[in-house]
């Protein structure tokens, strides 16, 4: 399935620059391994070194977060919009 | 019988002193009063609202007038900061006449400008887990215009002890978030975000900037649903995330939901008290942030006294292209993004002094290459903003 992924400003530079992605995948899990597969350095920005999606960043499918659906294995359809939320705080140099 | 102008058609059992409008008062606001969907009621409850607003920078600007201006009737403002140039190309409550005053005091003379009828109340001061719940409880609307992840947790905890909404509003660049958290039955910021990004592995504000008109929208666009909120019309953004792309200029929405097992909003929440928020979002104490890394490194005078004795050092220049348009020390441009792909470009038998602005992105960008083999490699401590300091002053700062 064709699906596309929507890259957060603050996650740009770590994918060529592109706002938007499309990948070839039929669950979130397959869509973020070939994302972070063409562009390795989002790898540790999305997940920790266990493997897991990091808990200050959000998947949706379309507009239902996926913790609320089938998590990573949540089910993916053509043409279908997969939507990295990162937590973002402002302008503070912290 | 004369007609007193402008107040509220009392229910019954209501013991509230029955509040009205002054003559100059429904002339002030003849625009609200005429909409059915404000009229006098809607002025009414806006006149008896207390809302606070917890930051008067760039969020808080658009925010702070456009409540003055709709007449609430008490305005709380919580800042500690202190008026800056950089400031002005975002933050239009203030004027290059209230450069080195405190925000909070420029803030309450706009507004009190603006609208001499509203009581505007000033809190400057860092607000904190001792002083938070004192400062909030007093009001029915708490709006987060600020800047930092340990205060967002603090408002959100806040907020949900006392039972009060937060309005929450937040940007990065060109791109702006807003929702409602802490609204009865609804989601809270923990829900969303249950932990806070470790400092340093989200890309800072270093290299973020912010388009200054963005904060503008955002904090307009919270000051609608407070005002929303109040009259208690339309759709408020409650388990709805409202994403903004400036530069794309589309609006997207994602469904919030509660989260049943949310530790300080869910159904059997284990945090019931304010902690240390510095301390839970790696923070200690008012230290800066510590490099995530221990990366060897130079400092800006031992830099100088090398390249004055003709010593051949190789300088990387990791920030972006348009930083380098500001200043630079002549460097070899790779932006730390790109420094993976183009690493081929260096030569590891050379002396590598990697900088950038401040000594962050040139500290992950000398580990990259440590782990890569290079071992003849160098951080320019506190960056082109130290050399500036320490070593030329005709470097712009920025």
């Amino acid at each position: 399935m064709a699906v596309k992924v929507i890259i957060p400003t603050p996650l740009r530079a770590y994918a060529g620059k592109q706002e938007s992605v499309e990948v070839q995948a039929k669950t979130v899990a397959e869509a973020l391994a070939a994302l972070t597969g063409t562009f390795g350095e989002l790898k540790k920005h999305l997940f920790s070194d266990d493997g897991r999606l990091r808990s200050f960043v959000n998947v949706y499918v379309n507009d239902e977060d996926i913790r609320y659906l089938q998590k990573d294995q949540t089910q993916v359809r053509e043409g279908d919009t997969i939507s990295i939320v990162p937590s973002i705080a402002g302008g503070s140099r912290i | 019988m004369a007609t007193k102008i402008g107040v509220a058609a009392p229910s019954p059992g209501d013991e509230k002193p029955r509040v009205s409008l002054s003559k100059e008062e429904v002339m002030r606001y003849s625009r609200h009063l005429i909409m059915p969907e404000v009229g006098m009621d809607g002025q009414l409850k806006l006149k008896q609202a207390k809302v606070l607003c917890i930051g008067t920078g760039g969020l808080g600007a658009p925010l702070g007038l456009y409540l003055a201006a709709a007449g609430v009737g008490r305005i709380g403002l919580v800042d500690f900061d202190v008026v800056d140039s950089t400031n002005l190309q975002r933050q239009v409550l203030f004027g290059t006449s209230d450069v080195g005053k405190p925000k909070i005091q420029a803030a309450a003379d706009r507004l009190r400008n603006l609208n001499p009828d509203i009581q505007i109340d000033t809190f400057e001061a860092h607000l904190s887990s001792e002083n938070a719940l004192d400062i909030m409880k007093d009001y029915d609307i708490v709006v987060d215009g600020t800047d930092n992840f340990p205060t967002r947790y603090l408002v959100n905890d806040a907020c949900v002890i006392l039972g009060k909404p937060n309005v929450y509003g937040s940007i990065f660049r060109f791109e702006g978030q807003i929702t409602i958290f802490g609204y009865p039955d609804g989601p809270c910021y923990r829900c969303l975000y249950p932990e806070p990004p470790p400092p340093g592995l989200v890309p800072s504000c270093a290299e973020g900037g912010v388009l200054g008109v963005l904060p503008g929208i955002v904090g307009t666009i919270q000051a609608a649903e407070t005002l929303k909120l109040i009259i208690g019309k339309g759709e408020p953004l409650v388990g709805r995330l409202l994403l903004f792309d400036a530069l794309a200029m589309k609006f997207r929405e994602l469904k919030l939901r509660k989260n049943p097992d949310c530790p300080v909003c869910g159904t059997h929440p284990t945090q019931t008290k304010l902690i240390d928020y510095a301390e839970f979002c790696g923070i200690r104490g008012e230290e800066a942030p510590v490099a995530a890394t221990n990366v060897p490194e130079i400092t800006p005078r031992d830099l100088k006294t090398r390249l004055d004795r003709g010593d051949d050092l190789y300088i990387l220049d990791v920030r972006e292209p348009h930083e380098y348009q500001i200043c630079n020390l002549d460097g070899h441009l790779i932006p730390l993004g790109e420094l993976a792909r183009r690493v081929n470009e260096l030569d590891s038998s050379r002396e590598i002094v990697a900088h950038c602005r401040s000594g962050k992105r040139s500290a992950e960008a000398v580990e990259f290459l440590q782990k890569a083999g290079f071992r003849k490699i160098w951080n320019l401590k506190g960056g082109i903003l130290a050399w500036s300091d320490e070593v030329d002053p005709s470097v712009p700062k920025y």
